[in-house]
């Protein structure tokens, strides 16, 4: 007869807090459309906010003369200036676009549909995008 | 007469989270385990305690999705264990508690932290169970009750980013109750799950990220009930203050 191995069971536990913390809202694993449009709404948003106190700070060069405004618009002219507000664009279209679908569905219009709604939001955004792109290079 | 045919086995690769109590920190330990196509996580699980290692913990006990224990996070996405098919995870399957409760052992997780915000809510959707009119009850059990559409398997709150970062958050499971409750109150106490819901860590903390409604096994929508819930208050809120009173109570 085999000898079996005694089960000793383990002392009573103290539950340990694990939660997944603001860091898990970028854990790719397991995550859906609405879980990767509420992590991109959350950094584009710190995008735009950035962004705002940069544009203040060009808008300041206005007040040092016409020659600084001159020197930045040179400067704005470089192509990685350009990609720059191409990116722009995307953070104020997607923000823009997945605040609307936040806001409708949030107060149960087209609560059942929101992944579509999503979509068709992120369709109509492309193609804002894409034009934007062409003409911010053109 | 023909044998009947065993289907053919491969092998898989598990890491399975490891805690205790006492232990400082968590750790995965990995076991091999041959299973056929057909298996499940679960099936997988209590291999590993009946060939590896009878000290792991884990929650379960119907095998087919309908009693919710053993909801836990597989390769990531939460899922219930029993229904979760080795073969559609590649071969390795990393098995993690479900995240954003208090982690008792090593898979087991404190479903006390679940079951609070229904309290507070008045406990919607509890109801007298009609299933089991003959069962033995325990000490002290009065009646036997049950949950409508819920399965109590955790893992909306597992899935919710909001839940992650925000303790006081209600979670999506309690607040989809209380919208079944206040949408359809079928006698239950309506204003009660209104109140619990109305509320800065309730229906207004949610993001719309709908985790929790992809994720739940039993379809309850929970994020649904959430948005549907914020029209609602929102239509109270307003009668209220045009002095019509709290009349969608």
């Amino acid at each position: 007869m085999s000898e079996q191995r005694p089960v000793t069971p383990a002392p009573a536990a103290r539950p340990v807090e694990r939660r997944r913390g603001w860091w898990g809202w970028f854990d790719p694993r397991g995550r859906r459309l609405g879980g990767w449009a509420f992590a991109l709404n959350r950094l584009t948003g710190l995008g735009l906010v950035a962004y705002l106190y940069l544009h203040l700070g060009v808008l300041a060069l206005l007040a040092r003369g016409p020659e600084a405004w001159d020197a930045f618009v040179d400067f704005a002219l470089n192509p990685l200036v350009l990609v720059g507000d191409v990116v722009l664009i995307f953070g104020m279209l997607f923000h823009g676009l997945n605040g609307l679908r936040v806001g409708l569905v949030g107060y149960g219009v087209v609560a059942s549909r929101q992944a579509a709604l999503f979509v068709g939001l992120m369709i109509i955004g492309a193609i804002v995008l894409v034009v934007a792109t062409l003409r911010v290079f053109a | 007469m023909a044998e009947p045919q065993t289907p053919p086995t491969r092998p898989f690769r598990f890491r399975v989270h490891r805690r205790k109590a006492g232990d400082a920190g968590g750790r995965y330990d990995s076991f091999e385990v041959a299973l056929d196509e057909r298996r499940t996580v679960l099936d997988g699980l209590v291999a590993i305690r009946r060939e590896h290692d009878p000290s792991l913990t884990f929650r379960h006990s119907c095998f087919h999705a309908s009693c919710g224990t053993c909801g836990m996070r597989v390769n990531g996405a939460d899922v219930l264990a029993c229904v979760t098919q080795v073969t559609d995870l590649g071969g390795e399957v990393t098995v993690e508690p479900l995240a954003n409760l208090p982690l008792v052992s090593d898979l087991v997780v404190e479903m006390g932290a679940f079951y609070g915000p229904f309290d507070r809510a008045g406990r919607p959707l509890v109801r007298e169970s009609e299933m089991l009119p003959g069962a033995e009850r325990a000490e002290g059990v009065e009646v036997l009750t049950r949950y409508e559409d819920c399965i109590e398997c955790g893992i909306c709150v597992s899935a919710c980013p909001v839940a992650g970062s925000d303790p006081r958050y209600a979670g999506p499971a309690a607040l989809g109750a209380a919208g079944r409750v206040v949408l359809e109150p079928r006698n239950a106490d309506r204003a009660t799950a209104l109140r619990f819901a109305d509320d800065e860590h309730g229906i207004w903390r949610c993001h719309v990220a709908y985790e929790c409604t992809e994720a739940c096994p039993s379809n309850a929508d929970p994020g649904g009930h959430i948005m549907r819930l914020r029209r609602t208050a929102t239509a109270d809120r307003f009668r209220r203050w045009f002095g019509a009173g709290r009349a969608a109570r």
